[in-house]
């Protein structure tokens, strides 16, 4: 898995038939991504082409592999792909050829070599609750990430999981799962959500640290604003519909078939940052609302409680009859007892009120 | 709190218990109304004419002659910002699925453009009627702050709502919770201020139609 640190990847691209043509086409789409103007390419491709190996190191905990098999299979005949490969990969469980002791060797290598350069992967949550649902050679998520994150330059929470708790914290978090940003708090950490996230913006970000040395311009929550910036909703081709109020309401009904907005079947992309619409997957091929089904919000915390996928974002969440049953019954009750309390005070008042007659009213004494 | 959880939690936990402390309020303040009952009325009726509170249940809502003279602004503004304020809650597509999810009962939606129109007239209206309400020495003796809390529970959900779809001022995910979580305000304090008209004036002008029949004034 290790590649040899001295080349740089312009070299290693050329011994992979990389041209140059082809390079410069694809840092041409680095600054489009960077939203960076096009005449910067060539900087960045000075700047990708001299760097050395960056060390990479990736840790996987609570996850699916899903984030590793969008990256490797879905992009792997890509330029990306390659440049992915080119940057050094010093540990990755999943695809290292090494295991066992030879394995972690290589990690405990890795880190010493590249002490306070390398960038630390991240993907799936850390069991907090218990520590015994996800080990690594007998050790914790959470001590091995502790371990790893103190010699990072800094750290990639890769996938939903990692950078927001993702499915393992849904409720009820059997596991105690918690993100990466729970845990390490002196380095700086990006997170790339998604599940999985689109390959271009696992690669884009690595390219731009690679370029700039530094980590990109980040969101609220710590997300890559060049991937993350706009909402799913913003840049979705089928957008004009919903401005025209032409929804599907089933999936094959004739607004289905027309392409209409998915809004009434549960589409979250109005909520949504993500880069599906414009990046799209499969090498450009399509996204999922393209394929004809709503997004789901996966790069947003929390997206796996946030409702059925199918339900409006204008509906309930959950049944809201029950609580709206107590409501009426607490109400009644409480008219009950006011009803009561009136009839009680009109009832005193009654009693207490005095018959005046003529009598009363004194005669001589006004005198 | 992330933007998304802020709106699961207006569209689930938020939304239950405004709903909830709606019912309860409305319950309560209907049942505390009808059980205080009027004086019984032992004068014999002049009219009998039995349907005359249900009739003056929709005559009401047509003005009276000469309004338009005494108060022009309160007449027109009025009724501007009522039927705007109807027409974008019950015929905004958003809206029906809500009210589908909570009913299961839907209609056509109107037109988004024609939506905000008359969302973008009712907030206009508001304004005016708020203006005019500042203005005229009369009213503003006798406004009180549950008037202006009022208005301002009427007037957020309409702006938020307008924002949120023209995604002005602040982000979508964000205005949107904004948004449901105004109208859960106004939901809660419905039942409690003056609001309350929208359930209470159908039981008034039944009351008063019914009333003034017996009394030989038939609507």
């Amino acid at each position: 898995m290790r590649i040899e640190h001295q080349l740089t990847v312009g070299e290693g691209l050329r011994q992979h038939g990389v041209s140059r043509r082809a390079f410069l086409k694809f840092c041409a789409s680095l600054a489009a991504l960077m939203a960076l103007p096009p005449s910067l390419a060539p900087a960045i491709a000075a700047a990708i082409g001299r760097a050395r190996r960056q060390s990479v190191i990736w840790l996987s905990f609570q996850e699916c592999t899903g984030c590793t098999e969008s990256l490797t299979r879905s992009h792997s005949p890509t330029l990306e792909g390659l440049i992915f490969d080119l940057i050094s990969l010093d540990y990755h469980h999943t695809l290292q050829a090494a295991a066992g002791e030879a394995a972690e060797r290589d990690r405990e290598q890795a880190m010493k070599d590249n002490e306070g350069k390398y960038l630390l992967v991240v993907d799936g949550s850390l069991p907090l609750g218990n520590p015994g649902y996800s080990t690594i050679a007998g050790r914790s998520n959470l001590d091995l990430l502790t371990e790893a994150a103190r010699g990072a330059a800094a750290l990639v929470a890769v996938g939903s999981c990692a950078a927001f708790g993702g499915i393992p914290g849904a409720d009820p978090n059997p596991t105690g799962a918690v993100p990466v940003g729970a845990v390490v708090h002196d380095k700086p950490i990006i997170n790339i959500p998604g599940c999985p996230p689109i390959p271009l913006a696992i690669t884009g970000t690595l390219a731009y640290f690679l370029t700039f040395g530094r980590i990109p311009a980040l969101d609220a929550l710590g997300r890559p604003r060049m991937f993350y910036g706009d909402t799913i909703h913003d840049r979705c081709y089928r957008r004009p519909f919903y401005d025209q109020g032409k929804f599907a309401a089933s999936f094959d009904d004739e607004g289905a078939r027309q392409g209409w907005c998915l809004f009434k079947l549960g589409c979250k992309g109005p909520v949504t940052h993500n880069a599906c619409a414009s990046l799209k997957w499969n090498q450009g091929t399509s996204f999922p609302i393209q394929s004809g089904h709503g997004c789901l919000g996966c790069s947003e915390p929390g997206f796996w409680d946030a409702g059925s996928f199918y339900r409006p974002l204008s509906s309930p969440v959950s049944a809201v009859g029950a609580t709206v049953a107590a409501g009426v019954a607490i109400g009644a009750a409480a008219g009950l007892a006011a009803a009561l309390r009136n009839r009680s005070v009109r009832a005193a008042a009654r009693a207490a009120h005095q018959q005046v007659g003529v009598n009363d009213l004194g005669g001589g004494d006004a005198k | 709190m992330s933007q998304l959880e802020l709106l699961t939690w207006a569209r689930g936990t938020g939304l239950a218990w405004a709903l909830a402390l709606c019912a309860a309020g409305i319950v309560l303040r209907l049942a505390e109304m009808l059980s205080l009952g009027r004086s019984v009325d032992l004068a014999p009726a002049r009219l009998h004419r039995p349907g005359s509170g249900w009739r003056t249940v929709f005559t009401r809502s047509l003005p009276p002659p000469g309004m338009f003279r005494r108060e022009p602004v309160g007449y027109v503004a009025g009724y501007l910002f009522h039927l705007g304020l109807l027409l974008t809650l019950f015929f905004s597509a958003a809206h029906i699925e809500l009210f589908r999810a909570l009913w299961g009962v839907s209609w056509p939606a109107l037109p988004p453009a024609l939506i905000d129109a008359v969302a973008l007239v009712a907030i206009f209206s508001l304004l005016v009627l708020l203006a005019q309400r500042l203005s005229h020495p009369v009213k503003r003796l006798l406004s009180g702050f549950a008037d202006y809390l009022a208005w301002a529970a009427t007037m957020l959900p309409l702006l938020t709502g307008y924002l949120a779809t023209h995604h002005l001022l602040l982000a979508y995910p964000l205005m949107l919770p904004l948004h449901i979580l105004s109208a859960e305000l106004l939901l809660v304090l419905l039942p409690f201020t003056k609001l309350f008209h929208g359930v209470s004036v159908f039981f008034s002008r039944w009351y008063n139609g019914n009333a003034f029949a017996r009394k030989g004034v038939a609507s």
